[in-house]
């Protein structure tokens, strides 16, 4: 009788299986057969942002040429070693990746996530390098040819997406990733064509260089969201932290003197904001989105009110705090473009690129970081294994007010060298977005405030040349991307399944 | 090693969980924890695990007393415990799960996976798990799932383990295997600690059994005693294990479902393809363990799932399609699944949840108002009929215990004139008593000539109230059955074995015929381990 009893057991997928080593081969429990449900939103999305880029790029352009400066060289002989070095590096890394990539795609196996992202950044480092090696100092293409050829390809991506949707397939993510490319190539070559000088031309360099300048603390603000989040705590409160950072750090290093002192005391700033949250929403269970906005007018309404009583009647001695300086990193900071952009940063930039590192490998690599996902996602599970919930909440609180503090300093001690009113300006907000885009990961995070950080600068570079589009458009951009980004392209992210819910033991 | 609770008392506030209860587990021991839900066993396992301190009483480890302030501590000390709702999270893997609080690290906090994933692959080669370290959590079935609970346990040099009713979610043969894990542990000199309210398992494996009833101590019960024994121990009276209904009357079929298919989101067919009929004065129990389609097929009955094709007919008109209020008033009687979560409005007085789908009708409403009087003279009426214990009819339904809320659902749905039925899982979580009275309920509504559509993932209650069985599997129908079906083939058809193939298998190797399925000979499981 037992025998037989087993049998159907084993039939059953998932526990009649080897240990095979692809998560993907023990995927069981779903229903045996499936249809795809294919949405139409990618196919109608695209098809609409297709039409939009015809129209412009295509019907509306321009006659004039469009300009590109490539980043000029500051010592030509260091900056040409720099860029034969590169290319060799980057040549041989893509070689590498690649060749791993196609092997592992001929096994049949599924890729390693980090192969294809790594083999693509390779390949664009690889073509920047060779830009610096040949000295091309500007690129000018005809923008109304480009802007038909870019019309004509994003119709035929469009077309693919309805195509394969009227198949009833699934939109592959290339399909996206290559339609978002040549629309924002497209729009590029269109709006730097519109500008009002006869042969417009923008710095390709300045314009990367901002965007992650202006990136800066969406990425400090994000990495706070992350820690926060990834415990199980909402943190709306980082436009706070992100000013009071700022606030503190421009009166301090005032007071003291020393921008490194002014550094800290950001940091101490963000974590007290934290502190307040952490109390009131895991010591006395108020909801956490209250409690985030509630401090974030308070701290606006304070800060205002110190800055326009204490700051604006002594400056001299409260708002005066001095710069961060940009420090170039030698040999790395001379590679084209890439050099400036990553490594002739402040000390504040520096500090962004350590915590994007430090966060990513702490939660996803160390058992610090396990513990915290385990209390973000099932904090009674965490309890059953002796991980003292709150506590880990509580410190993860902490340090991410820590991070969007110091985030907050760049606005006093880097940007700026003075605080002012609300100078955050509701990049906490944007923050937050960017951490929900980037799908709770520190890294996507980082790319994802990159993009608003994009945004941001590019709106800012279009207004000085003058573009076709009013300004007032322009100035939307960012917060177009972010709402289009967070609704339209996060739509099966996950967040955390205990994100917002207080733990209570028992 | 020898676990001793003595005069454990948990108080609640006025409420007495556990009072002065004396346990002991020997060594390489089964030890039954019987009783009703709510007879506080698992408070008092929560208590030996740590996660409630006692008020009174102390716990003893090889005679000497010891505290544990919190899980870590009872796990230092040997006792693991597999939790009824598993406490393992869904996004991590096996082998992340199975590390977390007990992380093997290398330099710098860096977690070794791998020397856990060493670990998961011994203990699993030991018992014949079968788990794979690194598949998703929330992809391996449920019993695999429980497995990774006890891997859990294992590697934390569990010496007792507790498992806090293990089977309510396994199907027959899930249930089979895990008893068969539990008598290689106790091999194995483990201790376990069974917590169950169902009888034929707990007299399959036990070697002793303490019953619980109220928070007390009842008495120490034979494994060998008969089911009715044991059960009238559990509830402190006699009870009637059987149901008495006389045989179906059946009418037209007024009932008819065809082709029904439910997707959800990511795509899958849920329900596949489903069709089926039911006739007036008839009981169609819908069998299969949980997740098997039951959920949406109700629902979509009712008219809350998106993407339903198909179609269902109630006296010739077409429901599917149809709005939840247009199907209600079709004369469909709908109890939930989750009473607390789609039946009731926990904060709402019994009065008002009695006309949660009436309110803008006649006599309980005229124009934009309603009529109070009315509606507690009403609720007074089916307070007394439906014998929901209350103080008042004004009390929150929330306050009240889940049987007695269970009695207000079905008040409600079967307070109109009905012409179908539905009830999903009517007797989950209720005591003994209210699941009689439940049932009489749903014979007395079927007898009345409405047909009946019961969906329970329990095969007791499935084969006492049903007429016909349909047993679901992965959304699909594996087949219709008659009621006198034996435990045997309804067990292999809830895990997809087709009707004629399970008769034929169960009837070929045990040839007396329906005997319990939980009795399976150990010997028989050695060889399919991989040792």
């Amino acid at each position: 009788m037992s025998a037989t009893t087993q049998s159907p057991a084993g039939k059953q997928p998932g526990t009649g299986e080897g240990t095979g080593n692809t998560p993907g081969a023990s995927r069981a429990g779903g229903p045996a057969s499936t249809t795809e449900l294919v949405s139409w939103k990618a196919g109608i999305g695209l098809g609409l942002l297709a039409l939009l880029g015809t129209l412009l790029f295509g019907f509306l352009a321009n006659p004039k040429s469009a300009g590109f400066r490539i980043a000029e060289a500051r010592d030509p002989n260091a900056s040409s070693t720099a860029a034969w070095v590169t290319l060799a590096v980057a040549l041989a890394a893509a070689a590498y990746v690649g060749y791993r990539w196609l092997s592992q795609r001929r096994e049949g196996g599924g890729v390693d996530r980090w192969i294809p992202a790594t083999t693509i950044s390779a390949v664009v480092v690889l073509g920047l390098a060779a830009l610096g090696v040949a000295r091309v100092e500007k690129i000018t293409v005809p923008s109304m040819a480009l802007g038909w050829i870019c019309s004509v390809l994003l119709l035929a991506l469009a077309g693919y997406a309805c195509f394969l949707t009227v198949q009833r397939r699934r939109t592959p993510g290339w399909v996206g990733g290559v339609f978002a490319v040549v629309f924002l190539v497209g729009f590029m070559i269109w709006i730097v064509a519109g500008g009002r000088d006869p042969e417009p031309s923008i710095s390709l360099g300045g314009l990367l260089a901002g965007a992650v300048t202006l990136a800066v603390p969406l990425v400090f603000g994000s990495l706070s969201g992350v820690l926060c989040e990834r415990a199980g705590v909402v943190n709306i409160a980082i436009e706070g932290q992100l000013l009071l950072g700022a606030f503190s750090a421009a009166v301090v290093a005032t007071m003291t003197g020393n921008v490194y002192v002014g550094l800290i005391s950001a940091a101490v700033a963000g974590a007290l904001v934290s502190l307040v949250l952490a109390l009131v929403s895991i010591k006395y269970l108020v909801n956490q989105i209250i409690v985030g906005v509630v401090l974030n007018v308070l701290i606006s309404g304070l800060t205002s009110f110190l800055f326009s009583t204490l700051l604006t009647a002594d400056p001299e001695h409260l708002n005066k705090p001095g710069r961060l300086q940009a420090v170039d990193i030698p040999f790395l900071s001379d590679i084209p473009i890439i050099g400036p952009i990553l490594f002739r940063q402040s000390l504040v930039g520096y500090l962004m690129y350590v915590a994007v590192i430090v966060v990513y490998v702490g939660l996803f690599h160390t058992k610090w970081g396990l513990r915290v996902r385990a209390v973000g996602e099932h904090p009674q599970a965490a309890d059953t294994v002796g991980i003292n919930v709150n506590r880990t909440r509580f410190i993860n609180v902490l340090m991410g007010g820590a991070i969007a503090g110091i985030g907050g300093s760049f606005f006093t001690l880097v940007s700026v060298d003075a605080f002012s009113k609300d100078m955050s300006g509701g990049r906490g907000y944007i923050a937050l977005a960017a951490m929900i885009f980037g799908r709770w990961n520190p890294i996507g995070a980082f790319l994802a405030a990159l993009l608003f950080g994009f945004a941001d600068n590019l709106q800012s570079i279009i207004t000085i040349i003058g573009s076709p589009v009013p300004s007032q458009f322009m100035a939307m951009l960012p917060y177009a991307l972010t709402v289009i980004a967070v609704a339209g392209l996060v739509g099966r992210s996950r967040p955390p399944a205990a994100d917002g819910i207080p733990y209570v033991k028992g | 090693m020898k676990l001793e609770l003595k005069g454990i008392t948990k108080r609640f506030g006025s409420l007495v969980a556990n009072d002065h209860i004396d346990l002991v587990v020997e060594p390489g021991q089964v030890h039954c924890l019987l009783g009703e839900n709510g007879a506080g066993k698992s408070t008092l396992m929560n208590v030996l695990y740590g996660l409630y301190d006692p008020t009174e009483g102390e716990i003893l480890v090889d005679g000497k007393p010891v505290v544990f302030k919190d899980p870590g501590e009872a796990m230092a000390a040997g006792i693991g415990m597999v939790h009824q709702h598993f406490m393992l999270i869904p996004v991590f893997t096996v082998a992340e799960n199975v590390a977390l609080g007990n992380e093997t690290t290398k330099a710098a906090g860096l977690l070794n996976l791998e020397a856990t994933r060493g670990k998961i692959r011994s203990i699993s080669d030991q018992y014949g798990f079968d788990v794979d370290p690194d598949a998703m959590v929330e992809d391996l079935p449920v019993g695999v799932q429980q497995r990774v609970e006890i891997i859990k346990a294992l590697v934390r040099d569990a010496e007792v383990l507790i498992l806090d009713e293990p089977t309510a979610v396994l199907t027959p043969q899930e249930t089979d295997e895990l008893l068969d894990i539990i008598r290689q542990l106790k091999r194995d000199g483990k201790s376990i600690v069974f917590i169950s309210h169902k009888l034929r398992e707990v007299k399959a494996i036990s070697d002793t059994i303490t019953v619980i009833r109220r928070g007390k101590v009842v008495g120490q019960a034979d494994p060998t005693a008969s089911p009715t024994e044991l059960a009238s121990a559990m509830v402190g009276r006699t009870v009637s294990l059987t149901l008495d209904k006389a045989p179906a009357k059946t009418g037209d079929v007024s009932f008819k479902v065809r082709n029904l298919t439910v997707t959800n989101h990511n795509g899958q067919h849920v329900v596949d393809d489903l069709s089926f009929d039911i006739a007036k004065g008839e009981v169609l129990a819908i069998a299969g363990v949980q997740g098997n389609g039951q959920t949406e097929l109700t629902e979509a009955i009712l008219g809350v799932q998106p993407h339903v094709a198909g179609s269902i007919t109630l006296d010739g008109e077409e429901l599917l399609g149809k709005s939840v209020k247009h199907v209600l008033g079709a004369g469909v009687g709908f109890v939930p699944e989750d009473r607390t979560l789609d039946g009731l409005v926990g904060t709402f007085t019994i009065s008002e949840n009695m006309i949660l789908d009436l309110y803008d009708k006649a006599p309980f409403a005229r124009g934009v108002g309603m009529k109070p009087g009315v509606i507690a003279e009403n609720a007074a009426r089916k307070v007394e009929e439906f014998d929901v214990r209350t103080p008042s009819v004004s009390a929150a339904v929330g306050t009240l215990s889940g049987g007695n809320q269970q009695k207000v659902v079905l008040a409600r749905e079967l307070s109109r004139p009905l012409r179908l039925f539905i009830a999903s899982q009517p007797t989950r979580g209720l005591d003994v008593g209210s699941i009689e009275f439940v049932h009489k309920r749903v014979i007395a509504e079927r007898d009345h000539g409405t047909p009946v559509m019961i969906v329970s993932t329990e095969l007791d209650e499935v084969l006492q109230l049903a007429d016909r069985i349909a047993v679901l599997y992965r959304g699909r129908l594996v087949g219709i059955v008659p009621a006198t079906t034996s435990r045997d083939v309804l067990g292999l058809m809830m895990a997809g074995v087709p009707a004629a193939e399970a008769e034929a298998s169960a009837s070929a190797h045990t040839p007396s015929g329906a005997t319990t399925s939980a009795v399976t000979e150990p010997a028989g499981h050695e060889g399919e381990t991989h040792v």
